[in-house]
C-alpha cells in the first residue's frame, strides 16, 4: 500500500487533542492503522465497513466487536461502518485516561443487545454466552444461567423492576475494581 | 427505545404515559444522566435545541420541558466536553457553542480559561514523556495481549520490587558509599577506627598460586567469603570512623545506622501506599460479597486481549470461575445443611489433617536446623572443592527442596478437608506463605544458638560473620534455582526425558501464587542483608531484572497461563501484603543485629562501640541543647503513651464513622426500593383511571381538561383525570 496517503492537519490533531482522551502519538498511530483498512479502491470513501473493522488484531478475538461497532458508529444505515472520528471516539473511551462515567456510559451501551436502554434478562443472557463461549459444550446449563442471572439482578437491581437501569450499571461498576483495568484498548 | 422502564408497569409494553415525562425527578435524570437510552437518535447528530448536552430529542418537545432544561443547564457545572459521550460531530457542536458562549464573557475568564486550556495540554504532553519512560512499556503490554490482566499483575509486582531495590541501593550509595569514594578526590581525612591491615576472619594462608588461587577465587564467590570481604561488599569493610571534609565531619556508621532504618521505613511506607486502594476495595468486598458476580460479568472480560488463543483461554476460565461460583454457592447450602453427625466427621478429619500439616511443618524446620549446624561445623575442615561447596549450601539447598516439596502436600491434603473452593485457594496459599518466610526464620535462629553456644574457642564471634555469608549464599542459590526451574532445562527434560514426571512438570502452568511467593522470599532475604552486605539491593536488582526476562520467555515460549483465573485487583493487594509480612519479618534480624553486643574480634563501622545503636545516643548528646532536648522529649515514653493514645481514639472515631455510614446506605437502599414500588403502584392506578375514563367517554381522550394541576391523586369513580396536563401547569414542584 506504500506511504499513508493523507496525513493530519495539524489544527485537526489539536482539535482531536482537545475533544478525546488520546494523546498525539496515539491518534497518529490511530490514523495509520486506520489507513491501512481501506484499500487502495476505496481511498476516497470516508466510512469503513464494518468487517474491515472486525479484521483489526485489537478486535479480532474480541466477542464484543460487532457490539462495539455497532456502539460507536454514526452511520445512518446502522450497518456499523467507522469514520476516522468514530473510530478515535472508539479509542477514547478505551483509552488509560479515560473516566470511570464514559467507560460505563459506552459499556451499558455495548453489553445491551437490544438497544432498548436497560439490561433485561435477555441482554444478560446473551453477555454470559459471549463471555463464555458460543459452542455447547462451553455455554452454562439453563439452570446455572437462571441462577446466575438471579445473582446479578440481586446485586445490581436496587429498585426491583427486573432490569438494571444505567443508573444502577454505573453504580455497581464504580464498586467493581477490575474494571477500568479491563475496559481498555490500547493499539 | 428511549424511556426508562421503571416507568413501566409490565414489560410487556403497557402504554407510556405522557404524563411521566413531567415528573420532577425525570427530568433532572434526563440531565444529570448522559443519555443512553436515546442511543439512536442522540447519534443521528440532531440538533433539535441549541442547548447543546441536554437530550431534548423525543422528549423535550413541551415548552415546558425545555424551559425547564434551561434552568437545570444553568445550574450545573460544565464538564470538558470530551468527557461527554457523545459522537465527535457532536462534541465539535459543543465546544464552539461554549467558545460562542465563552465570547460574552470578559476578557479577564477568557484568558483565565485558556491559561487553563494550555496548562492541561502542557501536564498532559508532560505525563505522556514520563510513561514513555516507563520500564519495560512494551514488553508488559505484549503479555498483557496475550494473557490479560491476571498474570500482567506479576510482571507489574516485578517491576515495582525492582524500583525499591533501585531506589534502596541509591540511598546506601548515596550516604554510604559515596563518602568514602570521593573522600580522597575532596580532600577528605577519613579517621579510622582498626588497625589496618587486621582481617576478620582468619584463613589459613595459601601458598599455593596459579590455578588453585582462581579455584579460591571461585569458592570465594560462591560462599561470600575471603576476597569479597575486602570489597565492598562486606559490611566489614567499612572500617571508616568518620571523614573530615573541609567544612564539617562525616559520620559514617551514624550515616549508616540511619540509612538502615531509612530504607526500612521507606519500603513500609511504599507497600502501604501502593496497597491502599487496594485494602480499601478489600474491605468493601468482604463485608459486600454481593458484588462478586457483577464484577465477574460486567468486568470480566479483558479488552487488551488480542490473541486468539488467549481469548480462547480467557473463556474457558471466565466458564470455569462462575461454574465454580456457582457450585460454591451450592456448596453453601448443603453446609448449611450438613447433619451434626456430619459435621463431627469433617471436624475429626480436619483436625487430624492439621495435625499432620504440623509434624510436616515441623520436620521441615528440624532438618534445617539440622543442616544448618551441620554445614556450619562443617565450613571449619575443608575436604575438597564440590564437598566443601556442598556442606556451605546444604541450608539453602534444604530450604529450597521444602519449599518445593511442602505445596504439592498442602494442595493434596486440602482436598479431603472438605472446604469451599475459594477458601481452598487461600488456605493453602496461607500454609505456603507461612512455610516460606518460616523457613527464613528457622535459619536465623539457628545461627544464632551456633553464636551464643559458642562464645570462646574457635569459633568466629558475632552474629554478623555468620549471617553475612548464609545470606549471600541463600540469594545466590535462590536465583541458581529459579533459573534452572523455569526455562530450559525444564524443556529440555521434557523434550529429551519420556518419562511421566517429566511430562507432568513440564505441563505445568504459569502459577501465579508460588512465583509471588519466589519474588517475595527473595525480597525478604535482601532486606535482612542488605545491613551486612550493601551492595546486595544491586546484586537484586540485576536478579530481579534477568527474572524477568525468563520469565517472559518462558510464559511465552512454553507455558500455559493458569487456568485458575487470577483477579488482578485482588491479587495486587494479596502481593503487596505477602511482602509487608516478609518486610515485618526482615525487621527482626535487622533489629536484633543493631542491638547486640560486640565482640572484640568483630568489624566493620560500629566497633567502637558496644552495640551499634550506640551510636544515635552519641551522636544525639553532640547536638546542639535545644535539639537535643526536644529529641528527648520525643522519645521519652510520656510523649510515646499519649500518641499512641491518641492514635487509639483516632482509630476508634473513624470505625464508628463507617459503621454509621453503612447503616445509612442500608436505610437509603431500603427507601429506594420503597419509592419505586410506590411509583409503579401509582402508575398503574393511573393507567387504570385513564382507561376506565377512555371507555366511559370514548370522545374526550384527547382534549386536555380541567385547569387542575398534575395531580397523583386517584378518584376511582369520578372521572377527573387528566391526559394532556395543560402547558402552563406547574410541574416544578
Amino acid at each position: 500500500m506504500g506511504t499513508t496517503a493523507s496525513q493530519l492537519r495539524k489544527d485537526l490533531l489539536s482539535e482531536y487533542q482537545e475533544l478525546t482522551f488520546l494523546t498525539k502519538q496515539e491518534i497518529l498511530l490511530a490514523h495509520k492503522r486506520f489507513s491501512e483498512l481501506l484499500s487502495k479502491e476505496d481511498r476516497n470513501l470516508t466510512r469503513v465497513p464494518m468487517e474491515k473493522v472486525l479484521s483489526l488484531t485489537e478486535l479480532k478475538s474480541n466477542p464484543f466487536r460487532k457490539r462495539i461497532c455497532h456502539v460507536f458508529s454514526t452511520s445512518d444505515m446502522k450497518d456499523g461502518s467507522l469514520t476516522f472520528e468514530d473510530f478515535l471516539d472508539l479509542l477514547s473511551a478505551f483509552s488509560d485516561s479515560a473516566t470511570l462515567e464514559i467507560k460505563s456510559h459506552y459499556a451499558f451501551r455495548i453489553f445491551d443487545f437490544d438497544d432498548d436502554g436497560t439490561l433485561d434478562g435477555g441482554d444478560l443472557e446473551k453477555l454470559v454466552n459471549c463471555l463464555t463461549g458460543e459452542t455447547d459444550d462451553t455455554r452454562l446449563t439453563p439452570e446455572e444461567m437462571r441462577q446466575l442471572i438471579s445473582n446479578i439482578l440481586e446485586e445490581s437491581d436496587i429498585d426491583k423492576d427486573g432490569t438494571v437501569n444505567l443508573s444502577e450499571f454505573q453504580h455497581v461498576i464504580s464498586r467493581s475494581p477490575d474494571f477500568v483495568s479491563s475496559f481498555k484498548i490500547v493499539l | 427505545m428511549e424511556s426508562d422502564s421503571v416507568f413501566y408497569t409490565d414489560r410487556l409494553g403497557a402504554p407510556r404515559n405522557p404524563l411521566l415525562d413531567q415528573l420532577p425527578s425525570y427530568q433532572s435524570l434526563l440531565y444529570r444522566r448522559k443519555p443512553s437510552a436515546s442511543g439512536s437518535t442522540k447519534r443521528r447528530g440532531s440538533s433539535r435545541t441549541r442547548v447543546g448536552s441536554s437530550n431534548s430529542g423525543k422528549w423535550g418537545q413541551t415548552t415546558v420541558a425545555r424551559q425547564h432544561e434551561e434552568k437545570l443547564r444553568t445550574q450545573t457545572i460544565q464538564r470538558p466536553v470530551r468527557e461527554l459521550p457523545k459522537s465527535m460531530a457532536e462534541k465539535r457542536r459543543d465546544k464552539d457553542q461554549r467558545l460562542e458562549q465563552a465570547k460574552d464573557l470578559s476578557s479577564w475568564r477568557q484568558w483565565r480559561q485558556s491559561t487553563r486550556r494550555t496548562l492541561r495540554r502542557l501536564k498532559e504532553d508532560g505525563f505522556e514523556m514520563l510513561s514513555n519512560l516507563e520500564l519495560w512499556r512494551g514488553d508488559i503490554h505484549v503479555i498483557e495481549g496475550m494473557f490479560g490482566t491476571g498474570i500482567l499483575s506479576y510482571f507489574s509486582f516485578l517491576r515495582f520490587l525492582v524500583l525499591l531495590n533501585i531506589v534502596m541501593f541509591l540511598l546506601m550509595f548515596g550516604f554510604v558509599m559515596l563518602p568514602i569514594i570521593t573522600a580522597p578526590h575532596a580532600s577528605g581525612n577519613t579517621t579510622f577506627n582498626h588497625v589496618d591491615g587486621s582481617e576478620c576472619r582468619n584463613y589459613p594462608s595459601t601458598s599455593r598460586h596459579g590455578l588453585v588461587v582462581f579455584h579460591q577465587h571461585i569458592t570465594d564467590l560462591l560462599s561470600g567469603t575471603g576476597f569479597l570481604e575486602q570489597t565492598y561488599l562486606f559490611y566489614g569493610y567499612y572500617k571508616v570512623e568518620a571523614i573530615h571534609f573541609p567544612k564539617f565531619t562525616y559520620n559514617l556508621p551514624l550515616a549508616y545506622l540511619l540509612v538502615t532504618i531509612a530504607y526500612l521505613f521507606l519500603s513500609l511506607i511504599w507497600i502501604v501506599k501502593r496497597s491502599a486502594t487496594g485494602f480499601k476495595r478489600n474491605l468493601v468486598q468482604d463485608e459486600d460479597r454481593f458484588q462478586s458476580f457483577c464484577n465477574k460479568i460486567f468486568a470480566g472480560w479483558d479488552f487488551c486481549i488480542v490473541n486468539e488463543n488467549a481469548a480462547r483461554l480467557k473463556r474457558s476460565s471466565l466458564l470455569y470461575e462462575l461454574k465454580t461460583d456457582l457450585e460454591e454457592e451450592r456448596i453453601k447450602q448443603k453446609i448449611a445443611d450438613r447433619t451434626r453427625k456430619e459435621k463431627c466427621r469433617i471436624y475429626v478429619i480436619r483436625l487430624i489433617l492439621n495435625l499432620f500439616v504440623i509434624t510436616v511443618l515441623a520436620a521441615c524446620f528440624y532438618s534445617i536446623y539440622i543442616a544448618t549446624n551441620f554445614s556450619q561445623k562443617a565450613q571449619m575442615t575443608k575436604v575438597n572443592f564440590i564437598l566443601d561447596l556442598i556442606y556451605e549450601y546444604l541450608p539453602s539447598i534444604v530450604i529450597t527442596l521444602a519449599n518445593f516439596i511442602t505445596p504439592l502436600i498442602f494442595s493434596l491434603i486440602i482436598q479431603y478437608e472438605d472446604y469451599s473452593p475459594a477458601f481452598e485457594i487461600r488456605f493453602t496459599l496461607m500454609r505456603c506463605v507461612f512455610m516460606r518466610l518460616t523457613s527464613i526464620c528457622v535459619l536465623l535462629v539457628s545461627l544464632w544458638g551456633q553464636i551464643t553456644s559458642c562464645q570462646e574457642g574457635d569459633c568466629v564471634c558475632g552474629y554478623n560473620h555468620v549471617l553475612y555469608p548464609e545470606i549471600y549464599k541463600l540469594m545466590i542459590f535462590d536465583f541458581i534455582s529459579l533459573f534452572s526451574l523455569s526455562l530450559w532445562t525444564r524443556k529440555l527434560i521434557v523434550n529429551y526425558c519420556d518419562c511421566g514426571l517429566a511430562k507432568w512438570w513440564g505441563q505445568q502452568e504459569f502459577a501465579i501464587p508460588q512465583n509471588v511467593l519466589d519474588i517475595v522470599y527473595g525480597q525478604t532475604i535482601c532486606w535482612i542483608g542488605t545491613f551486612y552486605c550493601p551492595l546486595l539491593p544491586a546484586i537484586c536488582t540485576i536478579k530481579y531484572f534477568i527474572i524477568f526476562y525468563i520469565k517472559k520467555v518462558t510464559l511465552v515460549n512454553n507455558c500455559r497461563p493458569t487456568t485458575r483465573p487470577f483477579r488482578a485487583s485482588s491479587s495486587n493487594f494479596f502481593f503487596l501484603a505477602v511482602l509487608l509480612i516478609g518486610l515485618a519479618l526482615a525487621c527482626v534480624p535487622v533489629t536484633i543485629s543493631i542491638a547486640q553486643i560486640s565482640c572484640s574480634q568483630a568489624c566493620g563501622p560500629f566497633v567502637n562501640y558496644t552495640t551499634s545503636w550506640e551510636v544515635l545516643p552519641r551522636a544525639v548528646s553532640q547536638l546542639p541543647a535545644g535539639v537535643r532536648t526536644f529529641l528527648l522529649a520525643i522519645s521519652s515514653e510520656a510523649f510515646a503513651v499519649s500518641f499512641f493514645v491518641i492514635t487509639c481514639l483516632a482509630m476508634f472515631y473513624v470505625i464508628a464513622l463507617a459503621g454509621a455510614h453503612k447503616r445509612v446506605i442500608n436505610q437509603l437502599r431500603e427507601q429506594l426500593v420503597m419509592d419505586g414500588r410506590d411509583k409503579r403502584f401509582l402508575i398503574q392506578k393511573l393507567c387504570q383511571a385513564q382507561r376506565t375514563c377512555a371507555v366511559r367517554f370514548p370522545g374526550s381522550g384527547s382534549q386536555s381538561h380541567s385547569s387542575d394541576r398534575v395531580s397523583p391523586s386517584y378518584r376511582s369513580n369520578s372521572g377527573v383525570f387528566l391526559v394532556h396536563p395543560p402547558p402552563d401547569s406547574a410541574t416544578h414542584v
